[in-house]
């Protein structure tokens, strides 16, 4: 199920503007994998390429390769739609969609893919995937109100089970915690860790113990200054990034000595 | 040290605090409530007043009138014995307006989705700013485009529609005639309603918050389905109003349907051939030459038009408010 990612050489632009420059690392399958660094690094935008979500951005386009189990995600004969449904994502607020109820903001995607289905196997999907996000209990009963009628956390999980429902390879998370509460910020975090079992993910956070506590790996950007392009510093297993990192500008940033 | 930085002379007297207490009310809040509360309540004024006028001076008329309000399709309302009845004007006005709305709704939208997400922004803001210019044109200005330009260049579509869809009697005709017709109506009306259902859905498209635009693209939503899913269901109600509105300047439109029309009175269901009317042009041609009664049954008619306006208004909000929860407004 779960796919690895290997990013070679990658440089983003929008339009003339370099936004990131020269990143290569790998992402291993059934692994949690965070992006950290400042504002404005490009962490956010190279999630973003691994799915050509960025392409949604008039002027922006990648340049490198990205490669999903060896395929070439940017191959001439790739549809950056297939793409996107391989390649689940979970953004930084959350948005079910509004017009839809729970039941079919789970079912959205799935829609998409396959049309139709038999109601046995659809509410088969909406209970699994609703589970996978430990939203199951809270909404079990109240299946066709509207999404926007949950709190922020459990919208937050709707999004997810909505990005899962279609059994992705990889889930990208932008930031998904930083609209949340701390309690909901924990109920993502341990879902994190129960979805990395079955899924490749990556998770871009502002939030260093965050990263601390769900990443196994973990990626520092940095910029050299303002209209500059982000760059990846250093990545190496969480574990040695917090305690002994290799380069003095990881350690300024995650003992919060930056700038 | 005696050394101080400030200059020499009295220190300032100290700012006396205006403290805590005092009337709650102040004069220009008050005034300004006064002013909103009194514009709403103009409003309802003017719309009873309107109601008022049309009920009480339709009394004559339809007290002389000797036939079926509702059913008949004649109007003499000034001989004796009157006799008038507004079937005709009835079928005329939503006939027009029906015509009107099918072609102007999907046209109008579809023009609204290519500025707002399809076309390129330069491209957009030229054809947003002639949508906008259209809605500026005078009705009269399309009723004699539409009697002198368009109407023979109609000609070839009703014979075209009497070839092959002639097997339906609405578009059979027998007549030969393609000119002054129900269909060449509605298709006016349509030009003239456009600009306003394209130019408000527009407005609500763009307003489509980027996040659900974006949900439906990360799930592998392709352009059309990422419309359907995200931009559609935000923009329903709005896309609902804009029709209304529409749909409410096609049932009123009086001079350029009037110009359209052949003043006959009757109801034509074979709408490519001359003839229908409706309340609004009947009201404008037969005005000048009424008598008393005939004013009053005018006023009858134009009491019916108001009634059924505020309907659609009313049943256009109930479709939105059906579905408020679900709004994306929250």
């Amino acid at each position: 199920m779960a796919k690895r990612i290997d990013v070679t050489d990658l440089d983003i632009y929008y339009g003339a503007f370099k936004a990131v420059e020269g990143v290569t690392f790998s992402v291993e399958p059934r692994s949690v994998t965070a992006l950290i660094g400042p504002s404005g690094c490009g962490k956010s935008t190279v999630l973003r390429t691994l799915n050509r979500m960025h392409e949604v951005i008039p002027g922006a386009y990648a340049d490198g390769s990205v490669l999903l189990d060896g395929e070439d995600v940017y191959g001439s004969d790739v549809d950056p739609v297939n793409v996107r449904r391989t390649i689940g994502m979970v953004f930084q607020r959350p948005n079910p969609f509004p017009t839809m109820s729970i039941k079919d903001n789970v079912l959205a995607g799935l829609k998409l893919q396959s049309g139709r289905r038999p109601k046995s196997e659809m509410e088969t999907v909406v209970e699994r995937s609703l589970r996978g996000a430990n939203l199951w209990d809270e909404v079990k009963d109240r299946l066709d109100r509207p999404g926007a009628s949950l709190s922020g956390g459990q919208q937050q999980r709707l999004c997810i089970a909505r990005a899962i429902a279609v059994e992705p390879q990889v889930l990208l998370m932008d930031e998904p915690c930083s609209a949340l509460d701390p309690i909901s910020t924990l109920a993502i975090e341990d879902l994190i860790e129960e979805l990395k079992e079955r899924y490749t993910i990556v998770i871009v956070t502002h939030n260093m113990q965050q990263a601390a506590r769900v990443s196994d790996t973990t990626a520092f950007f940095n910029l050299a200054g303002v209209g500059k392009p982000g760059r990846l510093i250093e990545i190496a297993a969480t574990q040695v990034m917090f305690s002994n990192p290799t380069q003095q500008a990881t350690e300024d940033y995650i003992s919060g000595r930056f700038g | 040290m005696s050394t101080t930085l400030e200059p020499p002379g009295t220190p300032a007297p100290p700012v006396p605090h205006p403290g805590i207490k005092g009337a709650a009310v102040r004069r220009g809040d008050r005034l300004f409530v006064g002013l909103s509360r009194g514009a709403g309540v103009l409003i309802l004024v003017t719309m009873a007043a309107i109601a008022v006028f049309l009920i009480w001076k339709s009394i004559p008329g339809l007290q002389a009138n000797t036939a079926n309000f509702f059913t008949t399709a004649e109007w003499f309302p000034d001989q004796k014995p009157s006799v008038f009845g507004i079937a005709a004007l009835t079928f005329g006005t939503l006939m027009t307006a029906g015509i009107a709305m099918l072609l102007a709704v999907p046209v109008g939208v579809g023009i609204a989705l290519f500025i707002a997400h399809y076309a390129s922004r330069r491209l957009a803001s030229t054809l947003g700013f002639v949508t906008d210019l259209l809605a500026a044109v005078p009705s009269i200005i399309f009723g004699m485009w539409g009697i002198q330009y368009l109407t023979p260049h109609l000609v070839g579509l009703g014979q075209w529609l009497n070839d092959y869809l002639g097997f339906i009697p609405l578009f059979a005709n027998e007549a030969g005639i393609y000119s002054r017709s129900i269909l060449n109506a509605g298709i006016v009306l349509a030009i003239m309603i456009l600009p306003t259902i394209s130019a408000i859905t527009r407005e609500v498209f763009v307003q489509t918050p980027r996040a659900h635009i974006e949900a439906a693209l990360a799930l592998g939503a392709t352009r059309w389905e990422m419309v359907r899913m995200a931009i559609f269901p935000f923009s329903r109600p709005g896309m609902i109003s804009a029709s209304m509105l529409g749909l409410g300047r096609a049932l009123g439109e009086t001079i350029a349907v009037a110009l359209m029309l052949s003043a006959t009175y009757d109801i034509n269901i074979h709408i490519t051939q001359p003839g229908g009317i409706t309340f609004a042009s009947n009201i404008a041609l037969k005005w000048n030459e009424a008598g008393t009664i005939g004013l009053s049954a005018l006023v009858a008619s134009g009491l019916v038009l108001f009634v059924i306006t505020l309907a659609v208004n009313m049943a256009a909000r109930l479709v939105i408010a059906r579905r408020a929860e679900f709004s994306g407004a929250n």
